[in-house]
């Protein structure tokens, strides 16, 4: 009999508060269900939102907290000092500079990357053999962890390494560059290294949005004598856009962050020329001891990241989302 | 109701935690001045048990079996002692554990400790223990000890110590046909030899910017007379004149193309293409480092004879400047003390015991590297090339404390940086950006 109730009254058709369903269910057991409900929700929900709260909330409230003390991490908070962490970072030429590069990759992660990986994952799609084996050596790279990444490119990139040998055999002795160390070269070569890293993210990402594409709308358009290139163009990658928004958002909010492998390359030298928000931040903090001015950095970035995620939901996934997220708030 | 009578006792447990951390950080920081009322010899002969954690950064052999039988000798000495030895890997331990035990409200009760400024920033937590009492009557015999002072007052004790010069392969210099330079001239004139002859004349790890602030630095000891680079440090502020000569010298230097290609994205310590690792395989010839280097250069080589290949020499004197044209830079490994009267006390008595002339003999001993805090002990280094550094810090006018070591921690890092961006691009403004780096905010 508990059971039934529970069932009908949890997850009957009818929602709790219309007027309809109120009359009849609330007469036997209104308390009991409810209480269940929250009990269930509370057993439910607790351990996440624990997790939650101690791990990302708690810190990010104390990280604000300390951005306004001038504070070296040793003895108590006793220096408040107001906004002034938050006008030195901006007044900071190499903070300037770190904020410029972070979006420059940003900018490279959405615009190279993102047609590589749609093209990639639209030839890994179709049926040919050794697909499988080429997919896995497409994603192998996501695999790996960037730090190890970052020490196997930074043997690769070393002057007259396995790069320069490479780029000389095949008579492009030219191109040489001093990768890590020219600082005109250096971006772009954290660049290279970071779409190594994560094209085979994108492309697996892709590939699986498109094998929810149903088969019977190409063939459909083939049948109305579409070409191979406007069937791409017209069914397949609009149905792919949803996949594709939110690759763009895993990959801004990504590359905003970046940070292992920047820094087991570079630690975001020469001379400031491949720094991060996040290297700059480290070095502030870890580096320099000054955990005040390091959380002001790290709230800039939380605040950059937040208000990217909020726009991007508001605008571009609204539809993607619609129901789970934008229904639920508004 | 309920909830916020709940809140209130968290903020209850909260306030009481807190003021509990503030009584034992003060009883910690106030108990060095109890203790020379103490008889310090009654309290070390105190049976009462007493429990040390020793944090090191001894992680390989055979420092970590010297300090073991350290430990050993000394808890047979002090039965009423126990030592446990934590080794921690060196950045890990300096940079994040050591400042995070200070926060917190457990710190190690004996802890590495690279004296200088960041010393000075580390007493500020109330939590370091003065034991200028409980070493006074031996801490005379201690060269380079007050490099762990703070306000005049002893906070830690240097255990070895260290000399940055010039680490060279005797076997490249001989087959190139040049000697050892004395002057910068000389050197710049080996230099081109080298190059000549296929071999990156010098090595410098740039990434890690430490390096290049030894060259600075050593520029400034030539050019600055030892009170201007000394009130500089106190001052945190680089705008003598001489300063600026120092820069305009390295800029000069800097220009004859010394240093290996891609220097800038070399590191200095790991692996075969470090810094380090082109000295030990033989594809540079030399590199300005601390005496940790033959250790460095060990693990990152397959070269049996290395011992036998190194040589050292010091930085070359710059004829005519203002500044000792003999001061070396250098630094040491010391430990600080933390916790309750006893434990300082023991400590302080653990930290004597390390100086001791038979610990001291081992410390600089076979596979170690640095030189000892007790100058008779130097007879025990090992390595060539080292008893060179040894015996030249001897009759060195002065040392000084590397700078960023010297500073505290922001402003040293700040001063690292600007030097290695002048490095990167040598202009009047990378120059004046390294003038007023420690007070960058």
């Amino acid at each position: 009999m508990s059971r039934s109730t529970a069932i009908e009254a949890g997850l009957g058709p009818a929602p709790a508060g219309s007027p309809a369903a109120a009359g009849p269910l609330r007469a036997p057991g209104w308390r009991g269900p409810k209480l269940r409900k929250k009990t269930e929700l509370t057993i439910l929900l607790a351990p996440a939102l624990i997790l939650f709260v101690g791990f990302v909330f708690i810190p990010i409230v104390i990280a604000a907290y300390y951005s306004f003390y001038n504070w070296s991490g040793y003895g108590p908070l006793s220096d408040p000092i107001g906004f002034r962490n938050y006008s030195y970072a901006f007044h900071d030429p190499a903070f300037i500079q770190a904020i410029e590069h972070t979006l420059e990759l940003t900018v490279a992660s959405v615009v190279i990357q993102g047609p590589l990986s749609i093209g990639i994952a639209l030839l890994l799609n179709r049926k040919f053999f050794g697909r499988g084996f080429l997919r896995t050596v497409v994603f192998a790279p996501y695999v790996l962890p960037p730090a190890v990444t970052g020490v196997m490119w930074s043997l690769i990139l070393q002057p007259g390494g396995f790069a320069d040998q490479l780029l000389k055999a095949f008579g492009l002795g030219g191109l040489v560059q001093l990768w890590l160390a020219n600082v005109h070269v250096v971006l772009f070569t954290v660049f290279v290294v970071l779409t190594w890293q994560y094209l085979g993210f994108g492309i697996v990402l892709l590939l699986a949005g498109l094998q929810n594409i149903p088969i019977e709308l190409k063939q459909a358009a083939a049948i109305d004598g579409a070409s191979p290139w406007q069937v791409t163009r017209r069914i397949t990658l609009p149905l792919l856009a949803p996949t594709i928004r939110i690759w763009g958002f895993l990959t801004v909010i990504g590359s905003l962050q970046i940070f292992d492998i920047v820094w087991v390359l570079t630690e975001g030298g020469p001379a400031g020329a491949s720094s991060t928000i996040t290297s700059y931040m480290v070095l502030q903090g870890v580096d320099s001891t000054d955990f005040g001015f390091a959380s002001a950095i790290a709230v800039i970035l939380f605040v950059f990241c937040l208000v990217f995620a909020l726009i991007y939901q508001r605008f571009a996934l609204r539809r993607d989302m619609q129901g789970a997220i934008t229904r639920a708030v508004g | 109701m309920r909830s916020s009578r709940a809140l209130a006792a968290v903020a209850l447990a909260v306030t009481t935690a807190t003021a509990a951390a503030a009584c034992s950080s003060g009883s910690s920081s106030s108990s060095p001045t109890a203790a020379p009322s103490a008889n310090s010899a009654s309290s070390a002969s105190t049976t009462a048990k007493v429990t040390l954690t020793w944090w090191n950064n001894a992680t390989n052999q055979p420092l970590l079996g010297i300090y073991e039988a350290a430990i050993k000798g000394f808890e047979a000495k002090n039965p009423n002692v126990t030592i446990t030895n934590v080794p921690v890997q060196n950045e890990l331990l300096q940079d994040t554990k050591i400042p995070l035990a200070l926060e917190g409200n457990n710190p190690p009760n004996i802890y590495q400790q690279w004296g200088g400024g960041v010393l000075g920033q580390q007493v500020t937590s109330g939590k370091v223990a003065n034991i200028t009492a409980d070493v006074s009557s031996w801490i005379s015999g201690v060269s380079g000890a007050n490099g762990w002072q703070a306000n005049g007052q002893q906070y830690g004790v240097p255990v070895d110590l260290h000399v940055v010069g010039f680490w060279y392969r005797k076997d490249i210099f001989s087959k190139v046909g040049i000697t050892v330079p004395t002057t910068l001239a000389q050197l710049e004139s080996d230099d081109a030899k080298l190059r000549a002859a296929g071999y990156a004349p010098i090595a410098v790890g740039s990434k890690d910017r430490w390096p290049d602030a030894f060259w600075w630095e050593y520029f400034a000891l030539r050019d600055c007379p030892q009170a201007t680079v000394q009130s500089a440090i106190k001052s945190e502020c680089f705008s003598a004149s001489c300063f600026g000569t120092a820069s305009t010298d390295l800029a000069a230097f800097l220009k004859t193309n010394p240093f290996q290609t891609g220097f800038l994205g070399t590191s200095s310590q790991q692996g075969a293409g470090s810094s380090a690792g082109m000295v030990a395989s033989g594809k540079a010839a030399m590199e300005l480092q601390g005496d940790w280097d033959p250790s460095v250069m060990e693990g990152v080589s397959t070269n049996k004879s290395l011992s036998s290949e190194l040589g050292w020499f010091p930085f070359p004197q710059t004829p005519g400047s203002a500044g000792s044209q003999t001061a070396v830079l250098g630094g040491g490994d010391g430990f600080s003390c933390t916790g309750s009267t006893a434990q300082v006390q023991a400590c302080a008595d653990f930290l004597q015991y390390l100086d001791s002339p038979s610990v001291q003999a081992q410390i600089v001993g076979p596979g170690q590297t640095g030189e000892p805090v007790i100058t008779s002990e130097s007879s025990a280094i090992t390595l060539p090339a080292t008893q060179t550094a040894a015996a030249y810090f001897k009759t060195a006018s002065y040392e000084e404390l590397y700078f960023d070591t010297a500073l505290p921690t922001k402003p040293g890092q700040n001063l690292d940086t600007a030097i290695a961006n002048y490095f990167s691009s040598p202009s009047s403004s990378t120059a004046s950006a390294i003038a007023n780096s420690p007070q960058t905010p």
